[in-house]
């Protein structure tokens, strides 16, 4: 329990009814996705970054630890407050600043929703790209802080490429100012690219300066079957051999494609081992002629069948067979470990076959799909997690898939960032020295370790090392 | 005991929420608090907390409880299927029963300390008409809706009609030989505040040349109790209604109100299998006339000039059964109608039972956010389908300063249609 004299200080600093220490509250703050659970002694409401500088300031002085929070949709515990302490949620910071056309700047505070934004920009005619499937409820600084990513990326990449600078609390207090305003900005270390992705370890963000695109004027979406991976991993290669890179390549395995028949009932032929939904956005004229041309190159690939939208509607047709697949899932199994791997695009066959023979291995189901644009592959692996002794088995999957992953040249995580849940593994993929490289930034920056302490690098529990 | 089912019997749909936190963007009370305990996933944790003895039904509880429309947009959504709605429903139970309380609302009175809104309410009745409200049965679910001293004066509320809907009509019109007959179950708002809306389903049901069956002793759909927490008295009126309905055996119940739909044909049918019968004849008028063609006959009337500009509003309780499609197509077949749809037409009205009483300051910000839409949509009615959201558009529109006024798709309907 924290001393009463840090509440006071905290009430002090945010308001009185900012703060609060019952139980109900400290509940509703000990999770996120991962549906991990620790109590914090304490939530705070912050209005602004003066604020926020002064919370960090008592934290250091009374070194109490400081979890930052947004939506808490995080899938790999990055807000959860694993040493009790404090837990400081954005989502009062929750203002758009300012949208300029001109120079196609935005400039938002940490606690917006990302599809929020999203919104206001169309309205001015302007596009922010990022798309993570949890856009309707996470936040910008959640965003920014694991560098989320989503379908969209193969064409337009992911949250960082579009943080032109930021304003962030140092874990010591102070305010500082990354990066700017301008395309280009090469005064000083790029704080701004290294705060993106750090989850909340070494500042909160408390202003984001956001890059905007024209909003492109059509789009068109297609689906297509395949009789094999290889023939779908194939078409994303003569895709992009064909000079198209489309703004969604999402694929969907077979197993995927057996349990969202099987939870549905939608028409999706047996023959088909494999989907690729195939988005492309631009000028009318010059998206119908990709589309053309896309259904030209697959065609030999062992196609079983394509759907091409021609309205809004039928477009929502197609990504209906996507969302549906989260909650077919569940028919296999009740519950799941979902990791985000990421592989060179075109070992992605390689690796599906790897997770089918692992999924063989355990006797666990395991489902496969993602983008397969960018090589990020979501491996579901479905358990009950009544069955005893089934953690300890699919953690050892999980162990052996992200040998497999990095052997093949991928990364363990594309998009959800390390938190706690990968932890354990970071040896597996960094080297000691990298390891050490980015502590040593850590301990500089965060000498009282007050700012999400243990959030991913684990000092003293259970890691795992590459296989040498 | 109780047929109702306990906090404790939602133990495995409790645990099947994953905390992914997708409810964040469709609760509507999220949207003006933002604080975790009052959207579904916190509240399913509280709920969790609770059964685990972690916390106890203590003031704070009752109030985070307290903070749920009831509209069941999380459900909706949910990846999971957590029925959140049920779930808080079920804890407002298990509070006025832990508490002894006549109303859940009362026990909200020690917690609230809310003196704003005191005082303007000991100094309502203003705008409400108390003395015809005496007249309204104890049992009626406006009791419950509207507390003596808890409306806001600040509140547009309706008229209470000096006679109300089923006193001016007898108990069975007859209709074609070769027709069906369909009951009426016209609800506490349709009965006491709006009896034009019953006119007009009666309109739209005697052109298709049904037999209409108004039961009088037909009571209460239960849904205010149900919000209210006020276990005892669902299952009377459910039993009351069973009654009612069970003498001439119509095909359909039709409602006019989307929350009496929800009350009698889902509420009253988890009560046991007796209600079955009872609960699965529900039907809304909307859906029926559309069954029925309507959409057809209306669009073969003599043309008129669209005179009108009329936008739509979904009601929760609608929407969240996928009834969406049926009142917009009634509405663009009605003669003198251009319909228009507006911006945000699936957002909460914010009424959500007990809500808007306990919680009105919340429940207003949960409403002015459909002024906008309403705004831009330049319509000259808003058209809905659920007395309780009419009410609270109306005071939404006029806290606004816009002109519209809302109205019942039905009245829109059954105006150019001819009857003898
Ligand atoms: C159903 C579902 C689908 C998802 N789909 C995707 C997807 O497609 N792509 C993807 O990338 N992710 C996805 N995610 C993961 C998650 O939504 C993202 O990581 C998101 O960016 C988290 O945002 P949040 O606001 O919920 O942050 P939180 O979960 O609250 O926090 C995440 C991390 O950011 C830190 N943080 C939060 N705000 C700040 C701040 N202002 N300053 C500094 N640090 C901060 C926290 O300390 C924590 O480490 C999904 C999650 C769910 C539940
Ligand atoms: S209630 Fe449903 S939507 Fe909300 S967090 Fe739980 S599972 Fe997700
Ligand atoms: S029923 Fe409505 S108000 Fe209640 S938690 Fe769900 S979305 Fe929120």
């Amino acid at each position: 329990m924290l001393d009463a004299r840090v509440i006071t200080a905290l009430e002090e600093i945010v308001g009185l009814e900012q703060v609060t220490t019952q139980k109900a509250d400290r509940i509703c703050y000990s999770y996120d996705a991962t549906q991990q659970s620790f109590l914090p002694d304490v939530v705070v409401h912050p209005a602004n970054a003066q604020e926020i500088s002064k919370v960090m300031l008592l934290a250091n002085a009374e070194k109490v630890p400081v979890f930052p929070r947004g939506a808490g949709s995080g899938f790999t515990g990055g807000s959860l407050p694993t040493r009790g302490g404090i837990v400081l949620v954005t989502t009062r910071l929750d203002r758009i600043l300012r949208i300029d056309g001109d120079n196609l700047v935005a400039e938002v505070e940490p606690g917006v929703v990302t599809e929020q934004f999203q919104q206001a920009a169309e309205k001015a005619g302007l596009f922010y790209p990022p798309d993570p499937a949890s856009l309707k409820f996470s936040t910008l600084g959640g965003n920014v802080a694991e560098c989320a990513g989503g379908p969209r990326c193969v064409k337009y990449g992911v949250t960082k490429d579009y943080i032109l600078g930021l304003e962030v609390v140092t874990p010591q207090g102070d305010i500082i100012r990354t990066g700017g305003e301008t395309m280009k900005g090469v005064v000083g270390y790029d704080l701004t690219k290294l705060m993106c992705g750090s989850e909340g370890t070494l500042g909160i963000i408390t202003r984001i300066v956001i890059k905007l695109l024209p909003l492109p004027e059509a789009k068109k979406t297609m689906l297509v079957l395949f009789d094999s991976i290889d023939g779908a991993a194939q078409a994303v290669s003569e895709i992009t051999r064909a000079k198209i890179i489309p703004t969604t390549l999402e694929f969907m395995d077979a197993t995927t494609i057996d349990c969202v028949r099987k939870a549905t009932g939608l028409d999706l032929p047996e023959t088909a081992k494999a989907v690729l939904i195939i988005e492309v956005d631009g000028e009318q004229g010059m998206i119908e002629r990709q589309a053309q041309r896309i259904l030209e190159v697959v065609r030999p690939l062992g196609v079983v069948e394509t759907r091409v939208a021609d309205t809004a509607a039928e477009s929502e047709e197609i990504w209906k067979v996507r969302r549906l697949v989260s909650p077919s899932l569940r028919k296999v199994n009740p519950d799941k470990f979902n990791e985000d791997i990421c592989v060179p695009r075109s070992k992605v066959p390689e690796m599906i076959r790897r997770v089918e023979a692992i999924a063989e291995k355990y006797a666990i189901p395991i489902v496969n799909f993602g983008h397969a644009g960018d090589g990020n592959i979501h491996v579901n692996i479905m358990v009950d997690k009544k069955q005893p002794g089934i953690e300890e088995k699919a953690e050892a999957a999980i162990e052996e898939i992200f040998a497999a992953t990095l052997e093949l040249g991928g990364t363990m995580s594309g998009e959800h960032g390390v938190g706690i849940t990968k932890a354990p593994y970071i040896p597996m993929e960094l080297d000691p020295a990298a390891v050490a490289y980015m502590k040593a930034i850590k301990r500089t920056l965060d000498p009282n370790n007050v700012l999400n302490p243990g959030k991913i690098f684990l000092e003293d529990e259970k890691t795992f090392h590459r296989a040498s | 005991m109780s047929k109702q089912k306990k906090l404790a019997d939602y133990k495995e749909e409790i645990e099947q929420c994953v905390k992914c936190g997708a409810c964040q963007a469709h609760c509507p009370v999220f949207a003006e608090n933002k604080k975790e305990s009052v959207v579904a996933r916190g509240k399913v944790a509280l709920a969790h907390a609770l059964l685990e003895q972690e916390v106890e039904l203590d003031e704070r509880m009752i109030a985070d409880m307290s903070q749920c429309l009831l509209c069941g947009s999380c459900f909706d959504k949910c990846p999971n299927l957590v029925p959140t709605d049920e779930i808080i429903a079920a804890a407002r139970r298990e509070i006025t029963e832990k508490h002894g309380l006549t109303t859940f609302g009362k026990g909200l009175t020690t917690v609230l300390k809310h003196p704003r809104l005191m005082s303007a309410l000991a100094k309502s009745g203003k705008a409400f008409s108390w003395l015809l409200f005496k007249q309204v049965p104890e049992k009626s679910g406006l009791h419950l809706r509207f507390p003596a001293p808890f409306v806001s004066q600040d509140r547009t509320i309706p008229a209470i009609a000096a006679k109300p809907f089923r006193e001016r009509h007898p108990e069975f019109i007859p209709g074609d030989r070769d027709k069906p007959t369909v009951a009426f179950f016209t609800g506490c708002m349709v009965n006491h505040m709006y009896p034009q809306i019953g006119e007009a389903v009666l309109k739209s049901l005697r052109f298709l040349g049904m037999n209409v069956l108004i039961p009088h002793e037909q009571g209460c759909c239960g849904l205010p109790a149900v919000s209210a927490g006020d276990g005892a008295t669902v299952e009377e009126l459910a039993e009351r209604n069973r009654q009612a309905f069970s003498r001439r055996e119509p095909d359909v119940i039709l409602t006019a109100c989307a929350s009496c739909n929800v009350g009698m044909g889902k509420h009253f049918k988890e009560l046991g299998p007796e209600f079955e019968k009872l609960g699965s004849r529900v039907k809304d008028i909307n859906v029926f006339l559309v069954e029925q063609g309507l959409v057809e006959k209306l669009a073969a009337l003599p043309k008129k000039e669209p005179s009108e500009r009329v936008t739509y509003h979904d009601p929760c309780h609608l929407r969240t059964q996928k009834i969406t499609r049926e009142p917009r197509a009634l509405l663009q077949a009605s003669p003198g109608v251009r319909y228009i749809e507006m911006e945000g037409a699936d957002r909460c009205c914010g009424l959500g039972g007990t809500f808007s009483v306990y919680h009105y300051d919340t429940s207003k910000k949960i409403g002015a956010r459909k002024a906008p839409g309403i705004a831009e949509s330049k319509a000259d009615l808003v058209a809905s389908a659920c007395p309780g959201c009419m009410m609270q558009l109306q005071d939404t529109i006029n806290h606004a300063g816009l002109e519209q006024r809302v109205i019942h798709v039905l009245e829109l309907v059954a105006r150019d249609l001819e009857t003898d």
